[in-house]
């Protein structure tokens, strides 16, 4: 027992809570730039799915992890469009269409993993471009932090500094000041002439964005090869760490890295001859832990108004 | 208008698969040379022998369950998807009873089916409870039931009922006192009878009686519901539980009838297939057995398809990914629901 509490000040532990949250912090953004402007996006699981697999893919033919990325990337944007012209041009219930799209992402990417390489479980055969780690200079020299920060894949990093992008884009920008008006109120922001379809539009392609680095993490960072439904759920927890921190991009990126410890501790756990079947599920377990805390305090400050 | 009106909506589903399908075939384009040979398996596949017309109609007994469950939340305009996890731990029960009250006898059956609904409706007690407490999401808190159902069922079965002697990872066989019988040589599935008998049953009640009412006022408009004296929030809670238990049944039956083990080491999708059934079905519990058969056809076909040219038959995924966003597109044909209504509208004048 006493191993797992000095598992909290080793700096290994810390470092592979940044490596596990990852993809949880970009998948929170995008959870985060769909739903500020009143469209949540149930389909960020899909997506993650086919930027991984697109992002290993491609990245193996041509043998570059970078154009894999745009790649996968740019499929997960790919899948973004189709929700935004499902739900905004044929009315599809927006909840159904993400849901549809996470059944397709799913489906589509076992069925071309098998056709191009034959296997239904992995990629690996195909070899792997995964994405480069960084060394910083600088950063590597500082005692604790440097074992901590230093040394991690560069989508890391990228997801780090997006949290204060995102943060910047919803708060300071004329585009995130129309985000959220459309979000709260999409007659007023019609009424002052902002197009609520075109901002729909481009917050869902937006997420897209998001939700195809976090899956392209998977695949060429996390891991290097693609396994079949290796987001895991991951989209959806995604969605309640967005739920917890309301529309603070900072807040929603610490209810990501709160299910990343749960997750590293899981790790612990499991070195510690635990069953995997049983530290596998605490991440989902906090989040319906999540979901009760942030719905009681949302109920308690509705109460008064609202009965139904 | 009313005849006119269904008719347009035959002609939007007919729309749907055909392009649906026309997608699957662009699919096979790319990954095979001989797409027409596939492609004929896939259509004609389960019609091709008496054996796989028993498949398919065996195929369809866990689709109607689901497809009745999901009918029945999305009626209430619930967004719980957990069918997949009910289905998997009411399977589990169904393993427990079957495998601990062997002594029971005659009852066996009935008490190994009834445990699977049982333990179906434990699992959605929870997204349940937690939308009737405290307005929880039961969208993503179903899901997360999904994936603890699963790992959970699997630690439980790979530890403590795995039978060693089998050679795979698998429970101990159930006693032939909680078989559920199959028919004819090609082992047709006695389910089937009950889940279309089920679903006339929740049909019935759905339609004729009161508690169907309220579940569908709720669904329709939960303001009005909650004027007219309904408790929605006891409505919506007992809906989900009643799925829960169907998709539970749906789970005892598979087991009992087919495998006679607990043999599953991957979620069997049954509970998300049950959202396109529904939805294919307008979540009218009557239409929900022609549709599980369609969905069913499909699954076989695309399964044969595989096994005869080597294909992977994750393509009916995709079919039914598109199928689900064409059916429930609202604005797909509506100009010419609009002209249909105008020209009633000008007859009346």
């Amino acid at each position: 027992m006493s191993n797992f509490f000095q598992n909290f000040i080793d700096p290994a532990f810390w470092y592979s809570v940044l490596r596990v949250s990852t993809p949880l912090l970009f998948a929170v953004m995008a959870a985060l730039v769909s739903s500020i402007s009143g469209s949540i996006n149930i389909g960020i699981e899909g997506m993650m799915l086919m930027a991984a697999f697109w992002g290993n893919v491609v990245g193996a033919f041509v043998k570059n992890p970078w154009i894999g990325l745009v790649a996968g990337v740019a499929s997960a944007m790919a899948m973004s469009l189709l929700l935004a012209f499902s739900h905004l041009k044929l009315r599809v219930n927006l909840v159904i269409a993400g849901v549809a799209l996470n059944l397709f992402g799913s489906g589509f990417t076992v069925f071309m993993l098998f056709a191009l390489t034959g296997e239904k479980g992995t990629s690996a055969s195909l070899g792997s471009q995964p994405i480069p780690r960084l060394d910083i200079p600088l950063l590597r020299d500082i005692p604790f932090l440097g074992k901590v920060l230093n040394n991690h894949n560069a989508l890391t990093y990228l997801a780090l500094i997006s949290i204060f992008l995102v943060d910047y884009l919803i708060r300071k920008t004329p585009l995130g000041m129309r985000m959220r008006a459309v979000g709260e109120n999409p007659d007023a922001a019609t009424s002052v002439g902002v197009s609520v379809l075109r901002v729909k539009y481009l917050s869902l392609l937006l997420s897209g964005v998001f939700a195809g680095f976090a899956g392209a993490f998977l695949s060429m960072g996390y891991v290097s090869w693609f396994a079949r439904d290796m987001t895991s759920g991951r989209g959806f927890i995604a969605l309640a760490a967005q739920a917890l921190g309301g529309n603070s991009a900072i807040l929603g990126a610490l209810g990501a890295l709160l299910f990343g410890i749960a997750e590293a501790t899981g790790f612990t756990l499991q070195s510690l001859r635990i069953p995997s079947e049983i530290t596998n599920m605490i991440p989902f377990i906090l989040t319906l832990v999540v979901l009760i805390i942030y719905a009681r305090t949302r109920v308690r400050s509705h109460s008064r108004i609202q009965k139904i | 208008m009313k005849r006119s009106l269904a008719l347009l909506e035959l002609v939007r589903m007919a729309l749907t698969i055909l392009i649906a399908l026309l997608i699957g075939y662009v699919f096979l384009l790319f990954s095979t040379k001989d797409v027409a040979e596939a492609f004929k398996w896939f259509l004609y596949g389960p019609l091709s022998s008496q054996r796989r017309f028993v498949e398919f109609l065996n195929n369809s007994v866990p689709l109607i369950m689901t497809g009745l469950a999901l009918s029945l939340v999305f009626q209430a305009r619930v967004f719980n998807i957990g069918a997949e996890g009910c289905l998997f731990f009411g399977g589990f029960g169904a393993m427990l009873a079957a495998l601990e009250f062997p002594q029971l006898s005659v009852l066996h059956l009935i008490v190994t089916l009834l445990t699977a609904a049982l333990f179906g409706a434990i699992w959605a007690f929870v997204p349940a409870i937690l939308k009737a407490k405290w307005k929880a999401s039961e969208l993503v808190s179903s899901l997360m039931m999904n994936y603890i159902a699963y790992l959970l069922v699997l630690f439980l079965v790979n530890n403590y009922f795995r039978d060693k002697a089998a050679g795979a990872l698998v429970s101990y066989r159930f006693p032939q006192t909680a078989w559920l019988a199959t028919l004819t040589r090609y082992r047709l599935n006695s389910g089937f009878f009950i889940a279309v008998s089920v679903a006339i049953l929740i049909g019935f009640l759905l339609y004729f009686t009161k508690y169907g009412y309220e579940i569908r006022v709720v669904g329709a408009n939960k303001k009005f519901g909650f004027y007219t004296g309904i408790n929605v929030v006891v409505t919506t809670f007992w809906v989900q539980l009643l799925a829960g238990a169907l998709a539970g049944l749906a789970g005892g039956i598979e087991l009992t009838a087919m495998y006679r083990r607990f043999v599953w080491q991957s979620l069997p999708g049954y509970g998300f297939d049950g959202i396109i059934v529904a939805i294919l079905a307008r979540n009218n519990p009557f239409l929900v057995i022609p549709s599980a058969l369609f969905i069913a056809y499909l699954r076989v076909g695309a399964n044969i398809m595989s096994r005869m040219m080597g294909l992977a038959p994750e393509v009916v995924i995709v079919i039914q990914s598109v199928m689900i966003l064409l059916v429930t597109a609202e604005a797909l044909l509506e100009r010419f629901k609009k002209r249909i209504v105008e020209r009633e509208a000008m007859k009346g004048e």
